[in-house]
């Protein structure tokens, strides 16, 4: 049997569980078997993509009799589908072990539980998909399932017009998709992957079908400004497919970029990829700096997503860049960067994800100034979340650190492009991703530090509960691929080498060769990293350091209040709170990104009322592009309304009209 | 043969044309009756002359159900219509005679230059024809929207028709069933306007259709 075979085998179990659960529904031991048994097929998934990148590049096909009737349904596993399989798969199957604890107190599972499994085959249909139609149609299947799981807890305030924002945003990128699928096919309709990728386009072309999955991967992935329903849907829906949302879809939105731009579209001029990169790196300032101003849990991990995402496309298009110039070496470095860094972020930002619905679940709260405290309560789940934090703040020896380090790597080989204007704005893009670094490790110790360090805001956060084992267990293996792929990234990029050489033809210097485990970007290389003894230095320089202060200070135990800033024993909320983190990055930033403005409101002399201290911030993108837009759409409607109520020969009018001047157009156009 | 075939098909397509202006001239119902029957006596003319030269006597089929249907039971049905509702001596007017014909004048042009430089690669006989019948169903639409009376705005969509007979039988090799079936569509479409007619003019005592905009609530 062919792994193709077993892929899509993987699919049919995916929908039998979804039937399963609406035969199911209203059982109640319906949501942990579905989750368990949706660990199945996710772990073979996940085991086939393992297999196929580990034994090299072994292509296997499938053609179904579905679909359009002279086409059949294409499928075909190679190198990268076998990538993003081996995401979608791990990804899956720890989100599902987490959800057979979350899911217990879901108040509506059948709401959740029919389109979970459905959701997971769709990812991996778009994956395996071989020709345009059955991936714009899986694409479409996978967008309206998790449009159906953002909306399940649909009575909530504000989930419903963030399910619709979700699906305007979903229907605008694949109609963005489906034309640039138009114009990959060209007039010939050859509808399967093989013959576009035959195909030659002008470099006219290439550039407006690389705009097109700009926008419609990007919509979906959370590329700015089409982020926008990122951090509404997030937080919307339930915590377990938040995660797989943020962790595993929106690398599902990669794929169909990478896959279309880097393997369908053929050779691209230099000049396309200072678009790429520079709309990445803007991307990922603007996602973490809203993140560091949110005071909402999931909504930060949202903005944090799409500062990802960004990085990710930085990457991505540096690739291009370097793959325009023919510097093979550089561009597979960026290519195993950015793949590097999508496996780091599926697996932080699920980590990080799980560790904000328990949270919720524990406290009932994801605003950061009700929590504080929890790491007292809930002390496993508070060292797995700091793992998560660290990783995702790119400190080493953690996993984060590793991809960003290697894509820093790949922007400083940038003096070697020829183009003068690429060696301006790569280092300029550094600039704006370091930036973007720093103010994620702001956010995260700003996340970390209210909600799980000093004390409870909130009688819901001081009486919070350690959450149930599946939820921890899931998390503990998330954290400890985040230290084991920080520590010893060569494994892991050597085994996505295969998905490198297939797009790029190159890839990085086999780092099993290496000795002490070191990561050697390139070969002729300045600089090595070696998580190892990173982690050696760390655990050796904590422990002296622990060792030092229990010898030489006071052995006794001292507990004190934290962070009481002088005022012992006052109101938790004297504490630094998160709108108090925020403040010095909102001063400096916010007055241009937000057009923040602080208003202190002081009572006359006599009156006894408080003074109050209140922030105005606007959504730029929002009110600049989605607002005007709206606004736009509904004015034009109310005035073509007036067309309901013509006479008969006014309608007849007008039916003449367009004919005429559509055969005048035709005149003259000839 | 083969120059008189052109020319006798060129006279014919072109007397039609020539007859939709004299019905966008006509603003008294019967001379627009009687000119219409003419319409339809000249496409029949023009549909024979073509079975003739394309040697394909189904056509003659076709040219007959046009005289029969539209030169004469048409025509006379709504003679009767008209007497029926005694509004024989009704003139409308919505747009003024000059300006329609001027329209009327710039739609054939356009039709004309649209067609013979479209159908470069057709043959004469094709390029002429579909050129005609653009014309004729242009100003068959052109009366519609300029006349006021559902009278004549059936005889402007049944003149808009005979535009696309004309241009169907032009077309070598256009199948019989597709002929008739217009033809007895066109059949169906004429009883349902005049089982309207009678229904508008019973609810409004008037087949004006601005009638009917008063009705809806509209400003005149």
């Amino acid at each position: 049997m062919l792994a193709v075979d077993l892929a899509i085998l993987c699919v049919g179990l995916f929908l039998a569980l979804a039937l399963a659960a609406i035969v199911a529904s209203g059982k109640p031991a319906a949501s942990t078997f579905i989750y368990v048994a949706a660990i199945v097929p996710c772990g073979l998934v996940g085991i086939i993509g393992l297999t196929v990148l580990l034994g090299g590049v072994e292509v296997s096909k499938a053609v179904l009799p579905i679909g359009l009737p002279w086409l059949g349904a294409h499928f075909r596993l190679d190198a990268l589908s076998a990538f993003f399989l081996f995401i979608i798969g791990l990804g899956g199957a720890i989100t599902s072990l987490y959800a057979i604890g979350y899911g217990r107190h879901e108040h509506e599972p059948h709401r959740v539980l029919p389109f979970y499994p459905a959701f997971l085959g769709a990812m991996v249909l778009v994956v395996l998909a071989d020709d345009a139609f059955s991936f714009l149609l899986s694409w479409e299947v996978m967008s309206l399932l998790s449009w159906a799981l953002v909306l399940a807890h649909h009575r909530k305030a504000g989930t419903q017009k963030a399910a619709y924002v979700y699906l305007v945003m979903a229907g605008f990128g694949t109609m963005s998709l489906l034309l640039a699928f138009g114009l990959l096919v060209g007039g010939e309709g050859g509808y399967d992957f093989e013959t576009i990728r035959a195909g030659v386009r002008s470099p006219v072309a290439a550039a407006i079908i690389l705009s097109l999955m700009l926008l419609g991967a990007g919509s979906k992935a959370g590329l700015a400004p089409l982020h926008v329903w990122l951090p509404l849907a997030h937080p919307a829906a339930p915590s377990h497919v938040s995660a797989l949302m943020s962790g595993v879809m929106t690398k599902v939105a990669l794929y169909g970029f990478i896959r279309v731009v880097f393997d369908l579209l053929g050779p691209l001029e230099w000049w396309m990829s200072p678009v790429v990169i520079l709309l990445g790196a803007a991307t990922a300032v603007l996602g973490i700096f809203n993140a560091m101003m949110e005071n909402d849990i999931k909504r930060a991990l949202a903005y944090s997503t799409i500062e990802n995402i960004g990085v990710i496309f930085a990457a991505l298009g540096l690739a291009l860049a370097f793959r325009a110039n023919g510097m093979v070496a550089e561009a597979a470095l960026a290519f195993t960067a950015a793949l590097f860094h999508i496996f780091n972020h599926m697996i932080f930002k699920s980590l990080l994800f799980m560790g904000a619905g328990s949270v919720l679940n524990a406290t009932g709260l994801r605003d950061l100034d009700g929590l504080g405290g929890l790491i007292h309560r809930m002390p496993v789940t508070g060292l797995l979340v700091l793992i998560g934090v660290t990783a995702i703040s790119a400190l080493p020896p953690l996993n984060g650190f590793a991809s960003e380090w290697l894509i820093f790597q790949s922007i400083l080989t940038s003096p070697n492009l020829p183009q003068s204007g690429l060696q301006i704005i790569v280092p300029a893009t550094g600039a704006l991703l370091a930036l973007a670094a720093a103010l994620a490790a702001a956010c995260f110790v700003r996340l970390y530090g209210v909600g799980f360090l000093g004390r409870p805001r909130s009688d819901a956060a001081r009486d919070a509960l350690e959450v149930d084992r599946f939820s921890l267990g899931a998390m503990i293996i998330l954290a400890a691929i985040c230290v084991l792929a920080g520590v010893f990234p060569g494994i892991f990029l050597d085994a996505f080498a295969p998905a490198v050489t297939l797009m790029l033809d190159g890839r990085v210097p086999m780092q099993a060769d290496q000795p002490w485990l070191t990561l050697v970007p390139m070969a002729e290389s300045r600089s090595t990293y070696n998580g190892l003894l990173v982690l050696v230095f760390v655990a050796f320089s904590a422990i002296v350091s622990a060792w030092a202060v229990h010898r030489f200070a006071s052995r006794r135990v001292r507990r004190s209040p934290a962070w009481d800033c002088g005022f012992p024993n006052a109101d938790p909320l004297t504490q630094y709170g998160a709108g108090s983190f925020a403040q010095p990055v909102r001063r400096v930033l916010g007055t241009i990104l937000l057009r923040a403005r602080e208003e202190v409101l002081m009572p006359p002399p006599g009156d006894m009322s408080p003074a109050r201290h209140t922030v105005h911030v606007k959504d730029l993108i929002w009110d600049g592009i989605y607002a005007q837009i709206s606004w736009a759409i509904n004015t034009v409607a109310t005035r073509m309304n007036r067309l309901q109520f013509l006479t008969i020969r006014r309608y007849l009018s007008l039916v003449m009209m367009s004919l005429v001047l559509l055969l005048l157009a035709l005149t003259i156009w000839n | 043969m083969d120059r008189l075939a052109f020319d006798m098909a060129h006279l014919l397509a072109g007397g039609l044309v020539l007859v939709s202006f004299m019905m966008i001239y006509q603003d008294r119902l019967y001379a627009l009756l009687n000119v219409f029957a003419l319409h339809a006596v000249v496409l029949s003319m023009s549909v024979a002359w073509q079975a003739w030269i394309q040697d394909a006597p189904h056509l003659y089929i076709t040219a007959g159900i046009a005289l029969v249907f539209k030169a004469l039971i048409i025509p006379g049905a709504l003679h009767r219509i008209i007497q029926r509702l005694g509004i024989h001596r009704e003139v409308e007017n919505v747009v003024g005679v000059g300006p329609t014909m001027l329209a009327g004048m710039g739609l054939v042009s356009l039709s004309i230059v649209l067609m013979l430089r479209l159908t470069e690669v057709a043959d004469a006989f094709a390029r002429e024809d579909l050129a005609f019948s653009l014309s004729v169903l242009l100003l068959g639409l052109l009366m519609m929207i300029t006349r006021r009376n559902a009278v004549s705005q059936v005889v402007g969509f049944m003149s808009l028709e005979n535009g696309l007979i004309l241009a169907a039988t032009g077309a070598k090799g256009m199948p019989l069933v597709v002929e008739i079936s217009v033809a007895f569509s066109v059949l169906i479409a004429f009883i349902v306007i005049g089982v309207f007619l009678f229904r508008i003019r019973e609810r409004f005592d008037s087949v004006d259709i601005s009638a009917l905009d008063d009705f809806r609530g509209d400003k005149k």
